[in-house]
């Protein structure tokens, strides 16, 4: 018997999911996170997981792991202390940024700028240039870059990062700068921006690189601990580390780019949830993970999660490839309030956190959340919350209470359901951004639910979005770390071009892109995947020349065939998505920016679990009937326990199902049908004809 | 008139609205307001929308109120001068701002128009415009610093009918482009602009047949209604009764070497309402820095002012209007007689920040900002490629110029930032790619930013190395008035600019110019302002001084304005610090002066030639 092991790493939990790869049955072990030294928590679960098992350590096989090591570095600001090394004349990159205020027009006077990620008295210029069509300029002056290292030297930096002018054009400089450094600051991590980001924009790709080296020194610590900690406890297989774009790395390519993984948690989420829906024939989906804090949305078109260009982490935005997960500040713990001037309702994106937490965690939170919102409409049954955590009604009630009197809302319930209207607005918003903002119908789509809050909302998002059915997961708790164990090694190559389609040949493409592909398989061969196994994509991003904006294009290998009808193939995909997004082409030049080759393994064989099958009839796993708040009043509302649940069964709403680490809400009007998979999948009532 | 054509004549009906309803449709229109810029700047094709975000969206109910907008402009006094009729599938577009009561303010702001139909009954508009990099005329960019009338500023198109019934006038498109330099720019731009107004008009629709439109347009009047009464209690809280207070404001010259004009604006509260009132501002300019402003852009930038600081999450919207009453004398800087020339009005329009500041944060502290980086100067190159591959090819540059915020309550004033929304600089290597430039620094200038216990953000110096002969144009300000400071902040500095020739000679240049001539190998440094320093400098943290030192934002000389005796490495002579800080405290009136706007006007005019390289402007003379 061989198991895999999925370890996913967050805030408060740490989540471990061990999968006997034959039989597809599953462990989970949740311990909380230890966050001085993640590895502790790991390990300690990993040993319940296998006690659960009945098996040792030594039958553990590859261990697979999302990590948020990288995210809290930046979101804590502890971070390495990077020094900056930039082309003369350009010191400020970092400080003038892109001369950006958000907010309206009086923005600036409430915007407090964050400080720069690598501080401005750790960064040097050095002579030297370098033009935007990678000629040399001026050569480069050795002399000045030892005598501004030097300077760096003793100033208490933990690494370093060089990023020069158009060094995405000739990395030359940039090299030789990094030798030097080797030479005058040895044993100093170095980053440079020709291999972090080879793009064009400097501000973009400094500080990518910057972030790069300021989460690196972390990371390589902890993969190195974490490895080590692993082998000496008796696990034989290796440690792969899932990157922000859903695929799975060595821990050893994972150090090397660690800005790779600042979306590593969320993306085990998104591909977690393809392995999901593919169990229950749903290719087309959008993701909808709500916790604590916060909300995080994707696109899954085919099973393939959709991949941006820029990762965002609190303040910081980096050029790096990720799933496109939008974030927004709501979640169970985002704060109702009532500003006195407007009298408007607002939810967020001020949150309790986990301390104090809700009002209803009787921890000394006293702000109404949207949590003791749910707790006053009966959603949160208190006395069945898996005893992990006691709910106390009252003090939920008070907390809900001061909107109502706020509002003059007519009672408490109604203030309660209007919070938790508004925080399900402003999450169907942040579903609106990644499809219909996209182009993209969600009533094409289901709609996958999961993280501590998600179950409770999703069916009121389905009815929002119209993308049925909704599909609650088996321990939507654990959904990301069955990601990290059930994903594929991934590898990309990219390369930076900039040039018009009259500028470029179909065989001159082609030979960079065999170039590109040759690098992503070798990293994935060096990992012992066989050759033959190795899949893979090529993708352009593309604009009409004079655009700001690329949109990716998948791009067809097989049309770039000799025959010269690669581009003109490319550019009507291109022409495609720019009329599904701007309904509108134009009459202008393509313009290819960036190409990208990417290697996947196949993705691991890993049996499903199957239901044993039960009628419609759910009647075995009703606990008890409890009273909800719905449409206006109170309705009796029937509770079950998941864990009695059997394929078949149908729950009709109103109705609440509990299971360990989630709870799920069933509304008036529509009915769950348990899928063998081990899924609800949440219907309206009148569209329970469409099984499947 | 216009006159508006609906095939659903039954009227609207006014109906309860709750609470929670209310805040999703203002939810709801918030995001449409956004996702019309994310459409914009993904499609344009000129540098000017598509990397600096010089354009503004909104969105109206069906009077034309505006509900949600970045700067908003006004639907009624478009529709007011409009001459014909408007149906389902309409889209209008002008940039004539004599012909639209200023909706817009100069030629180069091509605005789009659509009414928002739903079952055959207007239940609002969206509106947005953005400004072309060229509209024709006789230099490139448009904007010829020398103008006396708008006829030398291009293409002015009267408000028509670009679709009639969903059917583009092609004819009239092509008319239009002719007479641009780069005809493509336009009219990606234009497509952009026609599909982010058609987004929101979808967006619009949604939430009519979600909510149905009753309820739709009754929440709108619910949302106005909630700005009219918030300001209400915020007036009558920050304004005494009867009390004027005034603040005065310049604008350094005009193009044509008059200046400096004076800019006036006076508030008094009588009841409820309040009066805003520019009489005492100069008579219109002889050259093109007229900014002819719209009595309801001056509520709305009143509003967004009063407001941002009591609730930000509020959606901004015409609901106070009735609050606010607006008077512009005729024949002045505010409002020139047609057809005055227009087309420099940047500047007018950034100074409307540094008077609002000056003027409201005399009784609301939370508002009394320095002055700041009041304008977005304009930088334009343009030329025909002398050799390469690109040889006769035209490359024409538009290009929004960053400098310091002021000093602020909540703290320092950002570096080198823009006090506009959403603009954005164009990257080094977006330049050097697509135009004959190389940038040979880009970075803010030590002690440009006024010393305060918060500093003033610094100016920045862009360096431009020219590879290819062409004509380069400027249109900058506060090269003579100074960005002041308040709360005992000293004012920033100036602004400078200068070519350096190939042939070593130097040549300062004036604040705005078109048409110089520059030869391969020229260097134009272009030096912006800094913001006002707000608050005390003595007071501020000497560590936070040398730090800065050492970061190179202020220079050990300079850090002496705040009293503090540092070298160059910025490490602070602690009682050397003492004794000047005692020494330069010392005769200080107390309290310090609320505003410090350097030394008086004819000192500053007196010392002009020493000090700039550039001789005094001429007093202005009425038209």
């Amino acid at each position: 018997m061989t198991y895999r092991l999925g370890v996913d790493v967050g805030g408060t939990f740490t989540d471990i999911l061990l999968i006997d790869e034959d039989t597809g049955a599953t462990y989970r072990a949740k311990t909380s996170s230890t966050p001085e030294d993640q590895s502790v928590g790991v390990l300690r679960g990993i040993d319940q997981a296998c006690t659960a098992a009945g098996i040792e350590r030594t039958a553990v096989g590859d261990v697979f792991h999302g990590t948020t090591v990288a995210t809290n570095a930046i979101l804590e600001g502890k971070g390495a202390r990077v020094g900056l090394v930039t082309t003369h004349g350009f010191r400020q990159v970092l400080q003038i940024a892109r001369s950006f205020v958000p907010g309206g027009l009086a923005g600036w006077i409430i915007w407090p700028k964050p400080e720069p990620l690598a501080a401005l008295e750790d960064t040097v210029e050095v002579r030297g240039r370098i033009g935007s069509d990678g000629a040399v300029v001026a050569e480069l002056d050795e002399d000045d870059v030892r005598a501004q290292l030097r300077a760096l030297a003793g100033r208490g930096i933990e690494a370093l990062s060089i990023s020069l002018i158009n060094s995405y054009a000739n990395p030359a400089h940039e090299q030789r700068v990094g030798e030097i450094a080797a030479e005058e600051l040895p044993g100093l991590a170095v980053s440079l921006s020709s291999s972090v980001l080879p793009e064009l924009r400097e501000y973009e790709r400094t500080i990518t690189t910057v972030a790069n080296a300021a989460v690196q020194p972390q990371v390589k610590r902890y993969v190195a601990n974490l490895e080590g900690q692993l082998r000496d406890s008796g696990v034989t297989g290796s440690l792969s580390i899932l990157r922000s774009d859903g695929g799975l790395v060595s821990a050893a390519v994972a150090s090397d780019n660690p800005v790779n993984l600042l979306l590593s948690g969320p993306a085990g989420g998104v591909t977690g949830a393809a392995w999901v829906a593919a169990q229950t024939g749903h290719r087309d989906f959008l993701t909808f993970d709500m916790g604590g804090t916060s909300t995080d949305v994707a696109l899954v078109e085919d099973l393939t999660p959709r991949i941006g260009r820029e990762t965002t982490v609190g303040d910081l935005k980096v050029r790096a490839t990720s799933v496109d997960v939008r974030t927004v500040g709501a979640g169970g713990g985002s704060i109702a309030h009532v500003p006195p001037l407007t009298q408007a309702l607002r939810v967020g994106p001020q949150s309790a956190g986990a301390a104090p937490g809700p009002a209803a965690y009787a921890a000394g939170g006293t702000e109404p959340t949207v949590t003791d919102a749910n707790v006053v409409l009966g959603h949160l049954p208190s006395a069945l919350a898996g005893g992990e955590v006691t709910l106390d009604p009252d003090a939920a009630r008070a907390a809900v209470k001061s909107i109502a009197d706020a509002t003059g809302l007519d009672s408490v319930e109604a203030a309660a359901a209007g919070i938790i209207d508004i925080v399900n607005e402003n999450m169907f918003g942040a579903l609106r951004l990644v499809s219909v903002q996209q182009g993209f119908d969600p009533r094409d789509f289901a709609l996958v639910a999961f993280g501590g809050a998600g179950p409770l909302h999703a069916n009121a998002l389905g009815r929002l979005t119209g993308s049925w059915p909704v599909i609650i997961p088996p321990s939507p708790g654990v959904l990301c770390a069955y990601g990290d164990a059930t994903t594929s090694l991934r590898d990309e190559a990219v390369r930076t071009l900039v040039r018009r389609f009259s500028e470029l040949t179909d065989d001159g493409l082609r030979a960079i892109l065999d170039d590109l592909a040759a690098s992503a398989r070798g990293t994935l061969t060096a990992e012992g995947v066989p050759e033959d196994d190795l899949v893979v994509t090529y993708s352009a991003d593309l604009r009409y020349h004079g655009q700001g904006f690329e949109i990716p294009v998948t791009l067809d290998i097989d049309a770039f065939d000799g025959q010269g009808g690669g581009l003109a193939a490319l550019g009507k995909a291109f022409d495609t998505d720019h009329d599904r997004l701007f309904s509108f082409v134009l009459d202008a030049e393509h313009e290819l920016v960036t190409l990208r080759a990417t290697a996947d393994a196949p993705r691991p064989e890993v049996g499903a679990v199957e239901l044993e099958q039960g009628g419609p009839d759910p009647a075995a796993a009703r606990l008890q009937t409890h009273q909800i708040w719905s449409d206006g009043g109170l309705v009796d509302a029937d509770v079950y326990d998941r864990s009695l649940l059997r394929a078949g069964n149908v729950v009709v709403g109103p109705a609440v199902i509990t299971e360990m680490d989630s709870t799920t809400l069933v509304l008036r009007d529509h009915a769950a049908t348990v899928h063998p998979s081990g899924s609800l999948l949440i219907r309206p009532v009148d569209q329970q004809s469409q099984e499947g | 008139m216009a006159r508006l054509i609906e095939t659903n004549t039954t009227p609207l009906q006014r109906v309860e609205v709750d609470l929670v309803t209310l805040d999703l449709v203002e939810n709801a229109l918030r995001n449409a307001r956004f996702e019309m810029d994310e459409v914009l700047f993904r499609t344009a094709l000129s540098p000017g929308i598509r990397e600096q975000h010089d354009e503004f969206p909104l969105i109206a109910n069906r009077d034309g109120k505006m509900m949600v907008g970045q700067f908003g402009l006004s639907i009624p006094d478009f529709l007011d001068n409009f001459d014909g009729t408007i149906e389902e599938g309409d889209v209008l577009l002008t940039s004539d701002p004599y012909s639209c009561g200023a909706a817009i303010s100069h030629a180069n702001d091509w605005l789009v128009v659509m009414p928002i139909f739903f079952e055959g009954r207007i239940v609002g508009w969206s509106s947005m415009f953005g400004h072309m990099s060229d509209v024709g005329g006789k230099s490139p960019a448009s904007m010829p610093t020398d103008a006396r009338t708008i006829f030398e500023e291009g293409v002015v198109i009267p408000p028509f009918r670009l679709y009639k019934a969903g059917v583009l006038d092609d004819d009239a498109l092509r008319i239009i482009l002719n007479q641009v330099r780069k005809p493509d720019w336009n009219r990606a731009d234009l497509n952009g602009i026609v599909a982010a107004c058609r987004t929101a008009a979808r967006r619009v629709q949604e939430l009519c047949a979600r909510f149905g439109v009753d309820t739709y347009d009754s929440a709108l009047e619910a949302l106005l209604d909630r700005n009219y009464r918030a300001m209400k209690t915020l007036l009558a809280m920050v304004f005494e009764e009867g009390k004027t207070l005034s603040f005065t404001d310049y604008i350094c010259d005009d193009g044509l070497g008059y200046g400096p004009y004076e800019l006036k604006l006076s508030l008094t509260r009588t009841g409820d309402k309040v009066l805003l009132d520019f009489t005492g501002s100069s008579p219109q300019a002889q050259g093109p820095i007229n900014y002819y402003i719209n009595e309801n852009l001056v509520r709305m930038f009143f509003g967004i002012y009063m407001i941002t600081v009591a609730d930000p999450q509020i959606l901004w919207n015409d609901g106070f209007y009735p609050l606010v009453d607006v008077e512009i004398p005729d024949d002045s800087f505010w409002k020139p007689q047609y057809p005055a020339a227009l087309n420099a009005r940047n500047h007018g329009i950034g100074r409307v920040f540094d008077l609002f500041g000056g003027l409201l944060g005399q009784t609301n502290p939370d508002l009394l900002n320095a002055a700041g980086f009041s304008s977005s100067p304009h930088f334009m190159f343009s030329g025909t490629y002398g050799e390469g591959d690109r040889k006769g090819e035209w490359f024409q540059l538009y290009s929004i110029g960053f400098g310091g915020i002021p000093g602020r309550p909540i703290g320092d004033g950002p570096d080198g930032h823009s006090l506009w929304p959403s603009f954005v600089n164009i990257p080094c290597e977006y330049l050097e790619s697509y135009y004959p430039l190389r940038i040979e620094r880009w970075e803010t200038v030590a002690d440009t930013g006024g010393a305060g216990v918060h500093r003033g953000g610094n100016g920045v110096d862009v360096a431009y190395r020219f590879l290819e002969a062409g004509t380069i144009a400027i249109h900058d300000d506060r090269w003579l008035t100074y960005p002041w400071g308040v709360n005992g902040g000293e004012p920033g500095a100036r602004g400078r600019k200068w070519l350096e020739r190939a042939d070593g000679t130097t040549e300062v240049l004036g604040s705005k110019v078109h048409d110089v001539p520059v030869a391969r190998g020229d260097l134009l440094h272009f030096v912006t302002w800094g913001g006002g320093g707000w608050g005390d400098p003595l007071a501020r943290d000497p560590e936070l001084v040398g730090l800065e030192v050492r970061r190179g934002l202020v220079s050990a000389e300079g850090a002496r304005r705040y009293g503090v005796v540092c070298d160059d490495t910025g490490t602070v002579d602690t009682g050397a610090t003492e004794s000047l800080r005692t020494e330069l405290g010392e005769g200080r009136p107390q309290p310090l002066p609320t505003f410090d706007m350097g030394p008086p006007l004819e000192t500053i005019l007196e010392r002009c030639l020493e000090e700039t390289g550039l001789p005094a402007p001429q007093p202005p003379i009425p038209r």
